[in-house]
């Protein structure tokens, strides 16, 4: 089914990568949105600073749990590591090292968005909601955003892994996971940015 | 590879018809031709709405129309004309003649092309549902915020402003995303860059703006959504927020739409100034180079929507004189055009007249939006009639004439029927004078201050003669319109077959039979210049044989198949959630939308 093309690339790779161009400025959206409105908030819970809740008194501190952050991360971040092994398994016929690798990519894939779920809920107890304040706002919505493509991401790793799992992986089918891992990279260099923005800078 | 010649009982019968054929087309031509009809479609509607609007404000303290409904009709004809008329118009033409003029057999993906057309329709058909509810959108087609969160705007009216161009947005990103590869990959044998036919081009420059373009409104299109649904802040001023940011976000993608409605026009105009003139195009490389530098400035302009807000003189020098730079690749253009008639030997048939009249009427247009660039004069024209009758000979003097251009030159290709020159000529006239009239006037109401947006206005203020002769205008342009349907209807009921090539064409969609045939090119054509007709035309010393219909035995093309339409009502299943229903009609669409995708993906694509 493939026909040659004039640049000699497969146009599936060439399709990801204006996908990838096109939702840069989604993000960059999202995250101009973010810095445009940071330290504007009328109310608190702020994310670095504390804030006395008057209703109650009670003091809350910064709501940002940066080490906790820190370790999903990088989490994170090893999976894009992950999902290259796994890729060079695909390339090269390996296949343990593809399924044992795409696993490990999926898990930390898992244990990141693990945290995100732990942390919304967290913000939520402590009083942090959606329509709280500008902070709330803009925060929920870009990393939940982030999350989302997460979550696209592992569903799509997923089918690859069920593939290779049965045997339909072949080398000169790696093309398939690859699109997916270039996804996979880039939601992972979007988080380095937003994370660095949200929690690094004070 | 095997390619008979055929006669043509023999062709026929292998033409696939019937109504699932069409449901389950990935035929980027059949797909064209649903993108033009139902397009035309929408520019109808959105017509008969200015129809409306120019009968309530024919005369002064008119009670034609309420306030409310006459809201309703100007935002919905803004986003008619711009969402669901021109830009799904170059749709057809992207769809149509790009694979054709690079020497393709398809675009690089030809289901998702499908979905792009079915997610398009459910977006333009969910806008204009709201019509059924008296609850079309109200807020116009910038949907500025803070109009537009739930405070000020309750209704459902927004939603489904929101929500029918966050779909359309969709559509766009998926065909902008097909074609942009298309014109990079699949390129046949010598067609290098430079090159491409100009209409390529501007359509390759259109993609790379719809790409950065589109994300923005999305995000904005997100943010209004979220304020309204879950009462977030972000253009609520009690909790801070700034209601500025929408029209910053807006107008980032909202100017650089304005060259993703006029780019096509210019390529469209560019093919036919030199078949009409027996020319080549003046200055290709330079036609290149300015729409680049066009799409490049468009991103760093937007704010001159916006000198109104008091943004400080720096930033008003700033976006003044980036846009005053804009006229000079945009007078490379003209220049070229103008160039390119020089010393031909020119035709002056229907498609030439419409390419001829664009040029004058977008110089009108143009000179115009550098009055606007200037922040002390735009202040005096913004919210008036003058900024209406500015954009209108852009949009409409510039796009909708050179669209039309390209219907009376495409036609026969596309559809294997010449339309009629003396029909197209009465419709060229009647089109010229109504939008004149209709729109001409609008720059002087406006410089006496008259206001857009505002439903009458009273007896007294030397406005009423003026509005009566744009009233007569926009009924001589209904005219005009209607003439050009019985053209259409006409010719499709003509039984003399069309040429292949009617206007001794330059570029490859003239080297195949009218309409072609399925697989496009029986052999990929290998391409040696700029023009590559017309120097086959020149080796041969006249013109052409006619081509024959062959087998397309051995020709692999995709298979047909209904999940992109599956995939595309699980969009608009998920994203109508936001308006009934939420989360559970959302969910239903999500199912809807994994169904369609994961069949999708599984199926054998041929």
């Amino acid at each position: 089914m493939h026909m040659p093309t004039t640049t000699g690339l497969d146009s599936r790779k060439m399709a990801i990568w204006t996908f990838i161009g096109s939702e840069c400025l989604f993000f960059a959206s999202l995250i101009s949105t973010y810095m445009v409105y940071r330290g504007k908030s009328l109310t608190g819970p702020y994310p670095h600073d504390s804030w006395v809740n008057p209703a109650n008194g009670e003091t809350v501190k910064g709501i940002l749990n940066i080490p906790l952050t820190s370790f999903s991360t990088f989490v994170l971040l090893m999976s894009s590591f992950a999902v290259v092994l796994a890729l060079y398994g695909a390339q090269r016929g390996k296949r343990g090292m593809l399924i044992g690798w795409l696993s490990a990519t999926m898990v930390g894939g898992a244990i990141f968005l693990g945290g995100q779920v732990y942390e919304f809920n967290h913000f939520v107890h402590e009083g942090l909601t959606l329509h709280t304040n500008l902070f709330g706002s803009t925060f929920f919505t870009l990393t939940g955003f982030h999350g989302g493509h997460v979550t696209v991401g592992l569903i799509w790793l997923g089918t690859v892994l069920v593939t290779a799992i049965r045997g339909k992986l072949p080398p000169e089918k790696a093309l398939n996971l690859e699109i997916a891992a270039l996804y996979w990279h880039f939601v992972d260099v979007i988080w380095i940015i937003i994370f660095t923005l949200i929690y690094l800078i004070k | 590879m095997a390619t008979t010649v055929l006669d043509h009982a023999e062709t026929h019968a292998h033409a696939k018809t019937g109504l699932w054929s069409w449901i389950t087309t990935v035929d980027h031509k059949r797909i064209g031709i649903l993108y033009g009809a139902t397009a035309f479609l929408f520019f109808l509607i959105g017509g008969l709405e200015a129809l409306l609007l120019r009968i309530q404000l024919g005369s002064p303290n008119n009670t034609f129309l309420s306030a409310d409904t006459y809201n309703q009709l100007f935002t919905m004809h803004g986003t008619t004309m711009i969402f669901l008329a021109v830009m799904p118009i170059s749709a057809m033409y992207f769809n149509f003649m790009i694979p054709l003029q690079i020497g393709a057999r398809d675009v690089a993906f030809p289901r998702l092309n499908a979905f792009s057309y079915w997610v398009f329709l459910f977006g333009g058909l969910f806008l204009n549902i709201s019509f059924l509810f008296h609850a079309a959108p109200n807020a116009g087609w910038f949907g500025y915020a803070n109009l537009t969160t739930r405070p000020y705007s309750p209704g459902p009216n927004v939603d489904f402003w929101v929500i029918g161009l966050q779909t359309l947005g969709i559509a766009s990103l998926a065909a902008a995303v097909n074609f942009f590869v298309t014109i990079i990959n699949l390129r046949g044998p010598g067609m290098k860059l430079m090159r491409m036919p100009m209409f390529v081009w501007m359509s390759f420059i259109t993609q790379i703006l719809l790409l950065l373009a589109f994300p923005v409104i999305t995000v904005a299109l997100i943010m209004l959504m979220f304020d309204r649904v879950f009462h977030t802040m972000f253009f609520t001023v009690a909790g801070g927020g700034d209601p500025q940011l929408w029209q910053h976000l807006f107008w980032i993608f909202g100017h650089p739409e304005v060259y993703i409605l006029i780019l096509p026009a210019f390529g469209i105009v560019s093919e036919i100034l030199p078949v009409f003139s027996r020319k080549p195009l003046f200055g290709y490389a330079a036609m290149v180079f300015s729409g680049a530098f066009i799409a490049f400035l468009g991103f760093g302009v937007w704010a001159h929507h916006m000198f109104a807000t008091g943004m400080g003189p720096i930033a008003d020098s700033f976006f003044a004189i980036s846009t005053m730079l804009i006229a000079v690749p945009t007078g490379v253009k003209i220049f070229n055009w103008i160039g390119t008639i020089w010393g031909g030997s020119i035709q002056l048939k229907t498609p030439m007249y419409f390419a001829l009249a664009f040029i004058a009427m977008f110089i009108m247009g143009g000179l115009s939006g550098v009055m606007h660039a200037s922040p002390p004069a735009d202040l005096q024209q913004t919210d008036t009639y003058f900024v209406v009758a500015h954009f209108h000979y852009v949009l409409f003097g510039g796009s909708i004439f050179a669209l039309t251009a390209g219907a009376y030159y495409w036609f026969p290709k596309m559809f294997g029927k010449m339309l009629s020159e003396s029909l197209g000529k009465v419709h060229f006239w009647l089109m010229l004078i109504g939008f004149n009239l209709t729109f001409m006037p609008m720059h002087f109401v406006g410089l006496n201050g008259m206001p857009r947006r505002v439903y009458t206005y009273p007896a007294g203020l030397g406005f009423e003669l003026l509005n009566r002769l744009e009233t007569i205008g926009a009924f001589i342009l209904a005219v005009a319109m209607l003439v050009f349907v019985y053209n259409i209807w006409k010719s499709l009921r003509s039984p003399v077959p069309a040429p292949a090539d009617p206007w001794n064409g330059a570029t490859l969609e003239w080297a195949i039979p009218s309409p072609p045939q399925e697989f496009n090119f029986a052999e990929i054509p290998t391409v040696h210049s700029r023009d590559p007709l017309w120097e086959a035309k020149r080796a041969r010393g006249g013109p052409l044989p006619e081509p024959a219909l062959v087998s397309g035995k051995g020709i692999h093309m995709p298979n047909p198949s209904f999940w992109p339409l599956v995939t595309a009502i699980g969009v608009i299943t998920t994203l109508t959630g936001f308006l009934v229903g939420f989360p559970y009609v959302n969910l239903v669409g999500a199912a809807i939308l994994l169904t369609g995708i994961f069949s999708w993906a599984f199926e054998p694509a041929g």
